[in-house]
């Protein structure tokens, strides 16, 4: 337990270190305001697919519409601050709230499903919910809502992201969330063992559709503006590539699949005509490579590269 | 509105519905078949659909060929694309995870669109019309012989594929893929060319989906398969994924849907209202409309 | 076998954060010999055809004013930044082209949605951005009514192309009873609808059917059953034209023979490919530029575009041809490679003729131009009539 205690704190120091040392690189502009507006999308990205990644990674319920729920967050913590006039801190609290409150509703029943099914009823219902946003005047419909103030920074951003990352990883260690792993590993097995599986599942997908609020609050209150347009089926398809791509069950997979593909992103963005071509090959060959993704469902630790750094990857952050 | 007119409207919607539907159920053919062997969710699937079209408009316009062998050569050259798919992406994946394979195929799907745009332009394009359209007047009733064409070929098919799963010697060895991989290799079949195959059949399926839909609607462009490939998806997993004339059905019951929501609520929750109908039969009926308890796949 | 896959994907990964490592150390500095202007348009997703017609548009003027030997005895480099049709990314291709390419002046985005998004890095840079279609009145003008000073517009507002289509229909096509099918996912359309709605009943007519549909539809039949039953004596379809052919079309075909129109969305060669010659006949649009107008300059234009693109001009490649020279005379008249001074350049642009028509800014950055009523006639554009603001 103290050992416990003593890397959290560890961490949590390095986090300072990190968060230091990016702030500093931005005020002095030595990171201009593009790689910002990147490290920001990063941020984003990266609670997004550690959130994806406790419904498809750690519980094992195959999830594809993700997007749904970000577009809930980003719509609902605007109308706090544009149509309510009210903070910003609020806003991430509702919008958090009401994600997760719809991830309740939407979990409860459709949770009973697996496998593809239950993959194709998510894709389903992301899209539901985008179009009953389209068709809402009140938030704007398809203009989309407009003048939602810049309130979200590269701190909102970082320290969101690693309480996320740090709930999470402690909701996993705790005895729902070896629940959720048993349910992953084996859900006959596990409700041999006297687990109600329902609860655990829609205890996840909950929290998964919380935080993905919580990162469409940061989203609309960072581009200024919240769009049908952004939360299509597309959209959910990149966090579940992230996901994938770092390896499912891994949080140091989720991470850095969230920054690498958001920097091929960025750094492609030189070759507009190729950019999804050779984002698609990469997807492709990575894949072929490493079908189990980049870390399998393993974390990054000091055994894995005798490098040093923190251990659960949270470097990755910054970049 | 008053009774009359009501039936009137419905039963034209109806043929609206039925005629959309049609081409869902193309589509939705092929998706259910390589589903039923390999129990991929193909997300390329539309973009065969898409590249059939491209075909088809290559054959007409460039090699100037009329309507029939337009049609065979946009399928075969999509069947060979089909194999071609299948062979670099999708074999070595085969004992990978599904989550894997399916990134692969979003993968393949994003490559053949903007592969697309970079040959041919986003811009879209005109598909000259080879066969006339007749518009039919009965009792205010209004048909298109286009329409009419699509759901015949649609019918056509689908007995054309049920005869060859179930009567023919490679049918056979489909369903066995199907049914157990491992068991089906170990009595001789040759699993890699039953896959290929199975790949072949469906992409020209899509392919001939691809032609007559552009013929239909005279207009293609690169990414013209994204939304009638996942609605086709969702009418297949309706009909009982995996099922033939599951797939029919279930393509058809989209387009009616969509059509009746259009005509008497609002065309704006059309496609709200068919995803919510795939949600409701798969919470009370996972197994889709025509899926039984001990599936007979393929 | 295993080893070397573990090596490959090591060198993928090594590969990739190089990549990213680089780009985040080297801002490229515009070097001393050239002006970088940039295009923030949409080469991917749901609108790339428009975002590559205005790439072609721009282009072909850059190319132009280079070929004369560039602007202040520079050569002019034209970067494109990739929006994905998409307002956040919009934001962020801004970013790019000012940050990390620091172009001098910025066109696009096309869609008002993104413009409106992407106008707060550039206004907050001091850059001028004009968009060649994002018609939206708050593209220019903030909530509270302020003009945004950096941002800049080539095409008219729905407003007034709104009004002026009922003004026509009221008057010249005699309608009394307008359905509306409208571009539920375009704001651009839904604009349009808008004001047309409201300047056509307050001239006493009546909308009696307001149906929608999205972007990338293909079967309209559904709804035009639904418009058929209410018996309208027009139906007016802001769209654009990939949707706006397939409608048209179907109408035709399921007996709804009604004169049909819509705004400039509509102005393509492609439209009479897709609906057909003989649906699109008693057709009607309002625009504000023709490819068949008769000026010297758009003549000379068309045929160095189709020289150069094989394909006749749209709307989204002559107003952004436009958005470049308007962009370029602004460099020339300020005189320095000076973003305020291009700007206040810009904002005092009076009398300057483009292909689309004369262009003077009003207070509201959106340009004063008269609009036009386009007939359709066995596939071909007539002229038919001319609206001044």
């Amino acid at each position: 337990m103290n050992n416990i205690r003593k890397q959290d704190i560890m961490s949590l120091l390095g986090c300072f270190v990190l968060f230091a040392v990016m702030q500093l690189l931005i005020m002095f502009e030595i990171i201009g305001p593009f790689w910002e507006l990147n490290i920001v999308l990063i941020g984003i990205n990266i609670i997004l697919s550690v959130s994806l990644n406790l419904i498809n990674g750690y519980t094992g319920q195959f999830s594809i519409g993700h997007a749904g729920f970000l577009a809930v967050g980003a719509y609902t913590g605007a109308i706090i601050t544009v149509k309510l006039g009210l903070p910003f801190e609020l806003a991430l609290i509702v919008g958090t709230l009401c994600a997760g409150l719809l991830g309740f509703l939407i979990g409860l029943p459709t949770l009973r499903l697996n496998g593809d099914y239950l993959a194709i009823a998510t894709l389903g219902l992301g899209e539901i919910i985008r179009i009953c946003i389209l068709n809402i005047e009140y938030v704007g419909g398809a203009s989309g809502l407009m003048g939602i103030p810049r309130e979200t920074n590269f701190a909102w951003v970082f320290w969101v992201g690693i309480f996320v990352i740090f709930f999470i990883k402690n909701f996993i260690n705790s005895a729902p969330g070896r629940s959720c792993l048993a349910i992953r590993e084996n859900e006959i097995a596990a409700e041999t063992m006297g687990i109600d599986t329902t609860k655990y599942k829609v205890m996840a997908f909950t929290i998964g559709a919380a935080f993905a609020g919580t990162a469409g609050v940061l989203f609309s209150h960072y581009f200024y503006i919240a769009h049908p347009a952004s939360f299509t089926f597309m959209r959910s398809f990149d966090i579940l590539t992230m996901v994938v791509l770092g390896g499912l069950g891994s949080m140091s997979g989720a991470i850095t699949g969230a920054v690498l593909l958001t920097g091929i992103s960025a750094f492609l963005a030189e070759y507009p005509e190729w950019r999804m071509v050779i984002y698609s090959i990469t997807l492709i060959v990575l894949m072929l490579y490493r079908p189990q993704g980049l870390f399998g469902n393993k974390e990054l630790s000091l055994k894995m590269f005798k490098l040093g750094g923190d251990n659960s990857g949270r470097t990755a952050e910054g970049k | 509105m008053d009774m009359g007119s009501f039936l009137h409207q419905f039963v034209q919607q109806l043929i609206n519905g039925v005629s959309l539907g049609s081409i869902y159920a193309l589509i939705a053919l092929g998706y259910t078949m390589i589903y039923g062997i390999i129990k991929l969710i193909n997300f390329a699937h539309g973009d065969i659909y898409m590249l059939g079209a491209y075909f088809g408009f290559v054959a007409t316009t460039m090699l100037g060929l009329s309507f029939l062998p337009a049609l065979v050569f946009a399928m075969a050259a999509a069947a060979v694309a089909g194999i071609v798919i299948e062979r670099v992406a999708y074999r070595p994946m085969r004992n990978a995870p599904r989550i894997a394979i399916l990134i692969t195929a979003i993968g393949v799907s994003f490559f053949l669109e903007y592969g697309m745009i970079l040959i041919a332009t986003p811009q879209p394009r005109t598909f000259p019309a080879v066969f006339d359209a007749t518009v039919y007047n009965v009792a205010g009733l209004v048909i298109n012989s286009q329409q009419i064409v699509i759901l015949g070929s649609a019918l056509v098919l689908m007995a054309a594929l049920t005869y060859i799963v179930n009567h023919t010697k490679a049918g056979k060895a489909m369903r066995a893929v199907s049914f157990d991989m491992d068991a089906a290799q170990l009595m001789g079949i040759n699993i890699d060319k039953v896959i290929s195959m199975t790949f072949a059949l469906g992409s020209s399926l899509a392919a001939a989906a691809g032609v007559l839909v552009s013929i239909y609607y005279n207009s293609i462009d690169p990414l013209m398969g994204m939304m009638p490939g996942m609605k086709a998806f969702v009418a297949a997993v309706l009909g009982g994924i995996g099922i033939i004339p599951g797939a029919m059905l279930g393509g058809i019951i989209m387009g009616v849907v969509e059509a009746m929501v259009s005509g008497f609520f609002s065309s704006t929750f059309r496609d709200a209202a068919a995803f919510g109908i795939l949600i409701l039969i798969l919470l009370y009926k996972p197994s889709g409309l025509l899926g039984k308890n001990i599936r007979e796949k393929v | 076998m295993k080893k070397m896959r573990k090596v490959l994907s090591v060198a993928c990964i090594g590969m990739l954060l190089a990549t990213a490592l680089t780009g985040c150390g080297g801002d490229k500095k515009g070097s001393g010999d050239t002006i970088k202007i940039g295009g923030n348009l949409e080469m991917t997703g749901g609108s790339a055809s428009y975002g590559k017609s205005a790439q072609n548009g721009i282009k072909l003027a850059i190319d132009a004013a280079n070929a004369k030997g560039g602007v202040l005895g520079k050569k002019i480099e034209f970067v494109v930044a990739d929006n994905k049709s998409e307002a956040a990314e919009a934001t962020n291709a801004m970013q790019k082209l000012i940050a990390q390419d620091k172009v001098i002046a910025v066109i696009g985005p096309n869609l008002s949605s993104a413009s409106i998004a992407a106008t707060s890095i550039n206004t907050s840079a001091k850059v001028l951005a004009i968009t060649p279609m994002g018609t939206n009145p708050n593209v220019t003008v903030d909530k509270d009514g302020k003009t945004k000073d950096f941002m800049f517009r080539a095409c008219f507002i729905d407003p007034f192309q709104g009004t002026v289509m009922a003004t026509f229909a009221k008057d010249k096509i005699n309608a009394k009873n307008v359905a509306i099918l409208v571009d539920n996912s375009s704001d651009y359309a839904k604009g349009l609808a808008q004001f047309f709605k409201e300047a056509f009943t307050k001239g006493g007519g009546k909308i009696v059917a307001e149906e929608s549909y999205l972007q990338k539809d293909t079967d309209f039949k559904a709804t035009l059953t639904k418009i058929k039953a209410s018996n309208p004596d027009m139906i007016y379809v802001p769209g654009y034209y990939q949707e706006v052919g397939m409608i048209v079309k179907q109408a035709r075909e399921m007996g709804l023979n009604v004169p049909m129109a819509g705004g400039d969305g509509w102005d393509s060669a492609k439209l009479p490919e897709i609906a057909g010659k003989a649906a699109l006949n008693n057709t009607y649009f309002s625009s504000l530029y023709s490819p068949d107008d008769d000026s010297q300059l758009n003549k000379d234009f068309v045929a160095a575009y189709q020289k150069a693109y094989n394909e006749k001009p749209d709307v989204f490649a002559a107003l952004a041809y436009d958005s470049a020279l308007l962009v370029i005379n602004a460099i020339k008249t300020a005189n320095a490679v000076d973003t305020v001074k291009i700007k206040d350049a810009m904002a005092k642009t009076a009398g300057f003729s483009g292909v689309s028509g004369n262009v003077t800014f009003n207070a509201q950055h959106n340009p004063v131009k008269s609009a036009v009523i386009i007939e359709y006639k066995d596939g071909a554009q007539v002229f038919k009539t001319k609206i001044n603001p």
